[in-house]
């Protein structure tokens, strides 16, 4: 928990986003002219220590898909610099890149999708799926060659080899998603982009899929970048956790720190939100007012005034800058220092209490 | 809940299967539960556990290869609604007797048991009204004019907390952020008064500030309404927030059910035990390998035979849960669990079929 404080690029950073910025442009009329944008990622700035995992969080339009999409550049970032460094220790502005000179790159930094249905293709079978890559950008001519490799692959994320000329609709939604994973580290990567590997997946499935992730990080010595927006999932998995709202960061924090003293309200109130599986502690959850605003047209000042308790006259005025209140501890709010605000202690605290509380009652009945 | 009452709906042995020409699918093979007013029943179960396929037989709303083979489905409609035509007892409605495009089920379907269904941007129609779409049933199934039904449809959406109804009543679905669509749509479900209220997985295609509002709205309105509700979900986050009684299922069977504070406190059925334990408590440790259930869901074709659990099961039983069925049996005072072990426990000398 203790992190060294390092928002300049030591030699243990493996990517550090400056200032990234993806805007979609809105056109209208006849011509077509720009009337605004849709600011869908919007001065985004956070970096990944080599092993690390950081949780990417928010809700639905945050633009948190978009920024990682932006960093294996699936899409072209409008503005900022992407700085990745590569196996032999340069540093490199991915933004900066032609396709061209990303190709040797990308083996380096693979991604793991969201939907195990849509993302493999139907009508390839598991040798094409998971030795495309080896083909394509590994230049793994040789057939024989390809098939051992996928068979170690696939072994590697807990399946049978044998299995290796079935076609995808014979697995089950978690064997798939082993495909994608034994896809995406077929290269040998060393970034893992995971956009929300596990929400399409039932929770006993889910489970197996979380452990077999932190396996294969502590094996390969991987880094991931973990796309989320289950809370409790991200609590389990990450060191570091990054919360997003409309395009912005709001708090970047170690994962213990941020949910048991979040410093920036909106995380308070996500935290707040989450259902917590225990039917002795049912409060009326604390929500918030009002919906997520749109990136094209966001509210003035912080983003979140409109809908945020705390807020002051100047949270409608003036945009707060992301400031480290303590090391390793990012916000962006203007009473980040006055504000007392609860994370999860309480909640963990009360079922604690409520547990003892209820086997109490269950020993000396009346 | 108050138990000397009536239950408002009581399933009985229902069993919903699929005649594919690959096979027969049993999606609902077996099932057994209660609600009694103002009760919230919440049915978990991971997908292709039948618990849509139980509220859609419910509803009489099964699509076509699959129909309701055996069971009975008990609902307590208001005395006017049966003609005489259906089986009654005790003031109850067989609803798997009534034809599904009859008369009587098209009166209690939506008035007396009402849906709200999982994606409320597909259940809209985008081309008309929201408002258009509340005031149609309000009109089907109420004897008022259109002025009136124009009245009540704008009191749901004030009811629902949706701002400035009158001027929503002319919206689109797709004009509305995803929270309020959701409550348009729980105005819509509530537009008759129902007396029981099935939501299919209400809050799982939102965001968490949203499905906390959600959650807080179905509650109050549980409170105001003393309506009964049926709750699927495959949350248990979202079941121990708003259940009173749980119903747990796998493969179309109810492997346990009971009060909610004893499924989570003291779970009888060995599925129940693992699926508490895989879930990623925001409130436990963090980077601790989680506790699996090994495997993966059956494929419907190739149901284990005996108990479905058992190829997954970590008590499992050689010769006895591969070979018969285990029926849902009282365990404690409270639950219900279908599992050979307390039957060893119980010493319960019965000949299994």
């Amino acid at each position: 928990m203790t992190n060294p404080n390092e928002t300049f690029l030591s030699n243990k950073t493996i990517l550090e986003v400056k200032h990234l910025k993806k805007y979609y442009p809105i056109r209208k009329g006849f011509f077509k002219r720009v009337t605004g944008y849709v600011r869908a990622v919007d001065d985004v700035s956070f970096h990944i220590k080599e092993g690390e995992t950081l949780g990417l969080v928010g809700e639905s339009g945050c633009g948190k898909t978009t920024t990682a999409r932006c960093i294996l550049r699936a899409i072209d970032p409008t503005a900022g610099q992407i700085l990745f460094r590569d196996r032999n220790g340069q540093q490199v502005d991915l933004a900066a890149l032609s396709n061209a000179e990303l190709r040797p790159l990308r083996s380096e930094m693979q991604m793991i999708f969201q939907d195990p249905f849509g993302s493999l293709n139907p009508r390839m079978n598991l040798f094409d799926i998971v030795g495309e890559p080896l083909l394509v950008i590994g230049g793994m001519r040789n057939r024989q060659e390809r098939m051992d490799r996928v068979a170690e692959l696939l072994r590697l994320v807990g399946l049978p080899p044998a299995y290796m000329q079935r076609y995808p609709h014979a697995f089950s939604g978690g064997q798939r998603q082993r495909i994608v994973i034994a896809r995406a580290l077929a290269l040998n990567p060393r970034l893992v982009v995971a956009d929300e590997p596990v929400s399409a997946l039932d929770v006993s499935v889910q489970a197996q899929v979380l452990n077999l992730m932190m396996r294969l990080q502590q094996e390969l010595h991987l880094t991931y970048l973990f796309v989320a927006h289950d809370l409790s999932v991200v609590k389990h998995f990450c060191d570091r956790v990054t919360v997003m709202y409309v395009g912005k960061i709001v708090e970047t924090a170690p994962t213990q720190e941020l949910f048991y003293f979040p410093k920036h309200p909106y995380t308070a109130a996500l935290m707040s939100a989450v259902p917590v599986p225990d039917p002795s502690i049912r409060s009326a959850l604390a929500t918030l007012e009002g919906d997520v605003p749109s990136p094209a047209n966001p509210p003035s000042g912080c983003y979140f005034h409109p809908r945020c308790p705390h807020a002051v006259d100047i949270c409608s005025q003036e945009a707060p800058t992301l400031e480290e209140i303590t090391p390793g501890h990012f916000v962006s709010c203007h009473r980040a220092h006055e504000l007392k605000l609860v994370g999860i202690g309480g909640q963990a605290e009360r079922s604690e209490f409520a547990r003892k509380h209820t086997e109490a009652e269950r020993n000396n009945p009346e | 809940m108050d138990d000397q009452q009536k239950p408002i709906l009581s399933v009985r042995n229902l069993r919903t299967y699929f005649f594919l020409d690959e096979g027969t699918v049993k999606a609902v093979d077996g099932v057994s539960f209660d609600v009694y007013p103002g009760q919230v029943v919440g049915i978990v179960g991971e997908s292709g556990c039948g618990k849509s396929v139980t509220i859609k037989s419910l509803l009489g709303i099964v699509e076509k290869p699959g129909r309701i083979v055996e069971g009975e489905i008990w609902f307590q409609a208001s005395a006017t609604q049966t003609d005489g035509a259906a089986p009654v007892r005790d003031g109850a409605v067989d609803l798997a007797r009534l034809d599904p495009r009859g008369r009587e089920m098209r009166a209690i379907r939506g008035a007396e048991i009402a849906l709200i269904p999982q994606e409320p941007m597909a259940a809209f129609s985008p081309v008309h009204t929201i408002g258009d779409q509340i005031m149609e049933v309000i009109l089907l199934h109420e004897n008022v004019a259109k002025e009136e039904a124009w009245q009540m449809a704008v009191e749901r959406l004030k009811e629902v907390g949706v701002p400035s109804p009158a001027e929503r009543m002319n919206a689109y679905s797709w004009e509305l952020s995803g929270g309020l669509r959701q409550r348009a749509m729980i105005a819509m479900a509530l537009a008759c008064t129902p007396r029981l209220l099935i939501a299919d997985e209400p809050t799982t295609a939102i965001d968490v500030t949203t499905q906390a509002q959600v959650i807080n709205l179905l509650r109050d309105l549980q409170h105001q309404h003393n309506m009964a509700i049926i709750f699927i979900t495959h949350d248990l986050g979202v079941i121990a927030q708003v259940a009173d009684y749980v119903v747990v299922m796998y493969l179309g069977r109810v492997m346990e059910s009971g009060p909610v504070m004893d499924i989570f406190h003291n779970p009888q059925h060995p599925y129940t035990r693992a699926l508490l334990r895989s879930i990623p408590s925001i409130t436990a440790p963090s980077h601790t390998l989680l506790p699996t259930i090994e495997g993966s869901i059956p494929h419907p074709f190739n149901r284990p035979p005996g108990c479905p659990f058992h190829p997954r099961c970590t008590e499992f039983m050689p010769g006895i849960c591969d070979q018969a069925l285990p029926e849902l049996k009282q365990v404690t005072p409270t639950q219900s669990a279908s599992c050979f072990l307390h039957e060893k426990e119980t010493k319960i000398d019965e000949p299994t079929g």
